[in-house]
């Protein structure tokens, strides 16, 4: 029976977790995701698993890369700061194809930014944010239900693919509270990790060697080809995404995250005023929906790109219109108020929609 | 002519796996290498370890081996071993092995909260004096007046700070079990080695806490020297910075 509680965003990613059966947690404290770290300090003791407070995020990365390489589902939560530190390991992680999960409750960047919400880590996020380019899954929840829900989907991509997986959240989405239902979601049967490093007494005496050096050993370059060939079945068969009221829009609102509950809003003011305004909301951002994209730009569409930042989601919104669109872009300056606080209210989006039709 | 029998009386180990050595005429870490996989032949171990490489010439000791084992990031394999032996608790002993820039420059925060925890690994810190695979600069360990690629003059104090010490560092940490230093320059420290190294795996192995062995090795090509002359500047000069011994060793931490 499913239960159904309502519970703040952060709890929501603790509840996921632990339904993906992840009981690994290593994480390193930063404002606005504090609960979540405290979450799994909390609840994994009594569940027989292991929570590490790391001495920096850095070494958060480097524990991933461990818990990952012994077989063991293993996850952190970070915040925009510290999503940068762990960068480094982050590549090797993806150069060693290393199933691990990462949540980033975005804040204000750049530098130490400011530590409330935002959405200015997007591309670092999609564009492989570490040294030597390697892409990795990120999911963007938009509601407390998929803060559990892609959580636990991103368990299942990392190990489908052994890959990275980012939750890429913000610092609105895991402080709000909304109903949520509790359920183990089953997507599938996954691979044994064969690979995994166990001690060889546990492997019938085969040993295994994950490491990042593999590229000095002569198949450099084949080793990316398949690395490469992953990434391109992903695009293939993982992007998601969500469309409301685009059939016959005119213009189409595109955003993601606490943004895109701000664009719902927006769209439904601009319908009851006999407006053809739609809405596009990515699930994946990376792989990103380019073709849905390309197919209202070359029905004629419009597109406003909403994002609370200067401006980075929309550079995939081009790639996707090839040229075929007009595109236009609301973004942080186009807060409720200055300072660090104000946020994109749907209201300031209709009135955007108004002057462009 | 009578045929004489042959007998075996030395061998690689079991563990190496039959490459050939990557390391320059003389190089200590082959030695180092042998003098790990001999004590986990001893004790019996070598089918539940897991190993953890530094970045540096070192981490060829490591991919060599038949164990299972992994190399990560550059000073960070303190941390990974955490993780590994946290995720898999007692079933495993994990170690690292790690040249000196990479365990007291780049990786000295991950080793010093390693051991601050406690976390139930092994740390070889491999001792050379100076960044061997980049060739040849100074290290948080190359000692006073040494010539590197990046101290042309000399390290003196004023622009380069001094010599780190770190066993006996660490043996002021609580969650420490055991810290010792020792060489491979002659058979009897080779012996001490060994010693060493299976007082800190066991100790491991007893849940006492993290333990670390700081091993003295010679890097002749970029000490610019013979091998045998080598060994002489580590017993003249290295091992008088760096007195062998053990710095801290307990069976319980209160």
């Amino acid at each position: 029976m499913e239960e159904r509680v309502l519970i703040h965003g952060y709890e929501a990613v603790g509840r996921g977790a632990l339904n993906a059966g992840c009981l690994h947690f290593f994480g390193y404290p930063i404002t606005p995701q504090n609960e979540i770290t405290e979450f799994f300090a909390r609840e994994l003791p009594e569940r027989g698993g292991r929570f590490v407070q790391s001495e920096s995020e850095s070494a958060v990365g480097a524990m991933l890369f461990g818990a990952s390489a012994a077989g063991v589902r293993t996850m952190t939560s970070t915040a925009s700061p510290g999503w940068g530190l762990m960068q480094e390991m982050l590549s090797h992680i993806s150069f060693c194809e290393l199933p691990v999960v990462i949540v980033n409750c975005q804040r204000g960047g750049p530098g130490q930014g400011t530590t409330r919400h935002a959405q200015t880590d997007y591309l670092s996020a999609t564009r492989g944010g570490g040294q030597g380019g390697y892409k990795s899954i990120v999911l963007a929840p938009a509601s407390v239900q998929e803060c559990h829900d892609l959580t636990q989907l991103a368990f299942y991509l990392a190990d489908k693919y052994n890959i990275l997986t980012i939750v890429l959240c913000d610092g609105i989405l895991i402080q709000i509270a909304e109903p949520v239902e509790l359920r183990t979601i089953d997507f599938g049967p996954l691979p044994e990790k064969d690979w995994a490093l166990k001690g060889a007494g546990k492997k019938g005496g085969r040993t295994d060697i994950i490491h990042s050096t593999r590229g000095l050993l002569g198949t450099y370059p084949q080793i990316l080809e398949a690395m490469h060939k992953k990434y391109q079945q992903i695009t293939d068969s993982e992007v998601r995404y969500e469309t409301h009221q685009a059939d016959d829009a005119e213009l189409v609102l595109v955003g993601y995250g606490y943004v895109a509950r701000c664009c719902e809003g927006a769209v439904s003011m601009a319908r009851a005023e006999g407006l053809k305004v739609g809405f596009i909301r990515p699930i994946t951002l990376w792989p990103f929906p380019y073709e849905i994209i390309k197919e209202k730009a070359s029905q004629g569409c419009r597109f406003l790109v909403v994002e609370d930042s200067m401006g980075q989601m929309i550079e995939d919104v081009k790639l996707g219109a090839e040229g075929k669109a007009e595109i236009h872009f609301l973004g942080l300056l186009a807060r409720h108020q200055g300072g660090e606080l104000g946020m994109l209210f749907p209201e300031r989006i209709f009135e955007e929609v108004k002057k462009l039709l | 002519m009578s045929e004489k029998k042959k007998e075996l009386i030395y061998k690689s180990t079991e563990l190496r796996l039959p490459w050939p050595g990557a390391g320059c005429p003389g190089c200590g870490h082959g030695l180092v290498g042998k003098a790990i996989m001999e004590t986990l032949e001893e004790m019996g171990i070598g089918d539940r370890v897991i190993a953890v490489g530094g970045i540096g010439c070192h981490s060829m000791a490591i991919m060599m081996t038949k164990m299972d084992r992994t190399i990560g990031a550059h000073g960070t394999a303190p941390a990974t071993a955490t993780a590994i032996k946290q995720a898999l608790f007692d079933d495993v002993i994990v170690f690292t092995v790690q040249g000196d820039g990479d365990c007291a420059a780049i990786g000295a925060g991950y080793l010093v909260n390693a051991a601050a925890r406690g976390e139930r690994i092994t740390v070889f810190m491999l001792n050379n004096a100076n960044y061997g695979t980049t060739g040849g600069q100074m290290a948080p360990t190359t000692l006073m007046g040494q010539v590197t690629p990046t101290t042309p003059t000399g390290r003196d104090a004023k622009r380069f700070g001094y010599p780190l010490h770190v066993p006996e560092m660490l043996a002021t940490i609580k969650g420490v079990a055991y810290s010792a230093r020792s060489a491979v320059n002659s058979p009897a420290n080779f012996q001490r080695t060994k010693r060493y190294v299976k007082a800190a795996l066991q100790k491991q192995i007893d849940d006492v806490g993290f333990t670390f062995v700081e091993i003295l090795d010679p890097c002749p090509i970029n000490w610019h020297m013979e091998p045998v002359d080598a060994l002489k500047w580590m017993e003249e000069k290295q091992i008088a910075e760096y007195p062998l011994g053990e710095f801290k060793n307990v069976d319980r931490i209160d």
